[in-house]
C-alpha cells in the first residue's frame, strides 16, 4: 500500500523549471548553517565530530571527504529513487554510501597516506554517519538530484563549519598550533598544552560549550 | 582463560566504545532520556556486537585478508579483498539486523516489543560498524574476537544506562535555558570521559 500511494505522489510532482538558485534552494544551502544545523540542532554526526578535531589538518580532510560522499550520494539516490523499491531502501542506500566511501578512502591511501592513518577507520565510519543516512532518508528520497544536490552539500557544509570551530579551539589551545603553526611559539609566548583538550573528553566539552553559545545566540531552549 | 578476562575487561573500561573512541554517539544521545529505553537499546547493543563481530571476523579471515583466499584454491593466495571491507562488513551487519528483527518479530512478540524498535537503529549505529573496522588492525582469533564483541557491548551498555540515570537526576536542577538538553549533555558525558580516563593504561595483574 506504502508503495502505490508513494508513486501516485511522485506522478503529481510539478513540473515547473526554476532558477538554479531560487529562494528556496539557495534556503537549502543556508539553513543547516545556522538554525538547522545538522550537529548542534539536529543532533547527527556526533562520533566523528569529536573524535577526529584534535587537529585542523585532519579535520578538512575529513570534511572535505564527507562533502564528496554525501553531495554524491544524494545525487545518486535522488536519480534513481523512483525505482528503489521502499522495502530494501535502507540496503540501497548503505550501498551506494559504502562503495563511495571505499572510493574516498582508497582517494585517501593513495595521495594523502599521513593524513588516512591519523584518521583511522574514522574515514569507513562515513558510511553509517548519520548525517548520511538521514539527508538520504529526508531529502533525497522525495526530491530531485539537483535539490538533493545542494540539500546535501548544505548540511556537509554545516558540519564542516562545527567541526572546524571545534578543531580550531582544540588544536590552539591543546597543542598551542593552527595547522601545525606553532603559533604561542611564533609570538614569543611560553605555553604548555592543554592536555584536556587533546583528550576527546575536552571536545565534548567545547562542543557543549558551542551549543550553549548558539542556543543563547538563537534564542531556542530545549523543553525536558 | 585470564587472557580473555583481560581482553573482555579492557574493552568494556579501557577501550570503551563511548569515553575512548565516542563511537556509536547518535543513538547514545538519543535515548538516554530514560533508563528503561537505555536498557533496551544497550541489550540489543550487545546482542548485535556479540554476534556480528565474529561473523565479521569470520569474513575478514576467510574471504578479505590477503592470502586469505588460499582455502579454495593455492593460485589465489596473491588475492588481496581488504578494500571491499566497508561494503561487506555493512552489509553482514545490516542483513544480521535484518534477519533477528524478523526473526524475533514471528517467534517473540515480547521481546519484539521490547527490543524490536532499536534493531533499526542499531544497523547505522557507529560502535557496530567501528569495532569490526578495528578488527584487522587487531589481529584477534575467533574466541578473543568473540570476548572483544561482548566486552564492546557491554561498556556501551554501562555507559549508555549510566548517562541515563544522570539525565534523570538532571532533570530536578536548574540549569541556564540555553544549556538545557543538549548542551548540558555533551559537557556531563565530558565529565563521565574523564572518569573513564582513569583506567588508561590499568592492567590486570596476570
Amino acid at each position: 500500500m506504502s508503495t502505490e500511494t508513494l508513486q501516485a505522489e511522485k506522478v503529481s510532482e510539478v513540473k515547473v523549471s526554476e532558477p538554479l538558485f531560487s529562494k528556496k534552494n539557495r534556503k537549502l544551502i543556508s539553513n543547516p548553517l545556522d538554525i538547522d544545523n545538522p550537529i548542534t540542532v539536529q543532533v547527527l554526526g556526533i562520533c566523528s565530530a569529536l573524535a577526529v578535531t584534535i587537529k585542523l589538518e585532519p579535520t578538512v580532510v575529513m570534511c572535505a571527504a564527507v562533502f564528496a560522499v554525501m553531495t554524491l550520494s544524494s545525487t545518486v539516490i535522488s536519480m534513481m529513487r523512483n525505482s528503489i523499491p521502499n522495502r530494501i531502501r535502507i540496503i540501497v542506500q548503505l550501498a551506494v554510501v559504502a562503495s563511495l566511501v571505499a572510493i574516498v578512502d582508497q582517494i585517501l591511501q593513495a595521495y594523502a597516506y599521513d593524513v588516512s592513518k591519523q584518521l583511522s577507520v574514522f574515514v569507513g565510519l562515513i558510511i553509517t554517519n548519520c548525517i548520511v543516512m538521514g539527508r538520504l532518508e529526508a531529502f533525497a528520497l522525495g526530491n530531485k538530484p539537483w535539490p538533493s544536490f545542494l540539500d546535501a552539500a548544505g548540511n556537509a557544509l554545516g558540519y564542516a563549519a562545527i567541526l572546524i570551530i571545534v578543531a580550531f579551539f582544540r588544536e590552539l589551545l591543546g597543542s598551542g598550533s593552527i595547522f601545525n603553526f606553532k603559533v604561542f611559539a611564533a609570538m614569543g609566548v611560553d605555553y604548555v598544552g592543554n592536555g584536556v583538550l587533546t583528550n576527546t573528553a575536552g571536545a565534548c566539552i567545547i562542543l557543549g560549550l558551542l551549543v550553549w553559545a548558539q542556543r543563547a545566540r538563537n534564542g531556542y531552549a530545549e523543553e525536558e | 582463560m585470564e587472557h580473555y578476562l583481560n581482553i573482555f575487561i579492557q574493552s568494556i573500561f579501557i577501550n570503551n566504545m563511548i569515553f575512548a573512541y565516542f563511537l556509536g554517539m547518535c543513538s547514545y544521545l538519543a535515548v538516554s532520556k530514560k533508563i528503561s529505553t537505555a536498557v533496551g537499546l544497550g541489550l540489543a547493543v550487545i546482542f548485535v556486537l556479540g554476534i556480528t563481530i565474529p561473523l565479521n571476523w569470520l569474513v575478514y579471515n576467510y574471504f578479505l585478508k590477503e592470502g586469505a583466499l588460499t582455502w579454495i584454491s593455492g593460485s589465489m593466495a596473491g588475492v588481496n579483498l581488504e578494500v571491499l571491507k566497508f561494503i561487506v562488513f555493512i552489509a553482514v551487519i545490516a542483513a544480521f539486523v535484518q534477519l533477528t528483527e524478523m526473526v524475533v518479530e514471528k517467534f517473540s512478540p515480547s521481546l519484539y516489543n521490547a527490543l524490536g524498535i532499536f534493531l533499526p537503529l542499531i544497523a547505522v549505529n557507529c560502535s557496530i560498524l567501528g569495532a569490526a573496522l578495528f578488527l584487522p588492525g587487531r589481529e584477534y582469533n575467533l574466541g578473543e574476537a568473540v570476548v572483544y564483541g561482548l566486552g564492546s557491548g557491554v561498556g556501551w551498555f554501562l555507559a549508555v544506562v549510566a548517562l541515563a540515570a544522570i539525565r534523570e537526576k538532571l532533570a530536578y536542577s536548574n540549569v541556564p535555558k540555553p544549556l538545557r538538553g543538549l548542551g548540558i549533555t555533551f559537557i556531563t558525558v565530558g565529565l563521565m570521559a574523564f572518569g573513564f580516563l582513569s583506567f588508561m593504561g590499568f592492567k590486570l595483574p596476570f
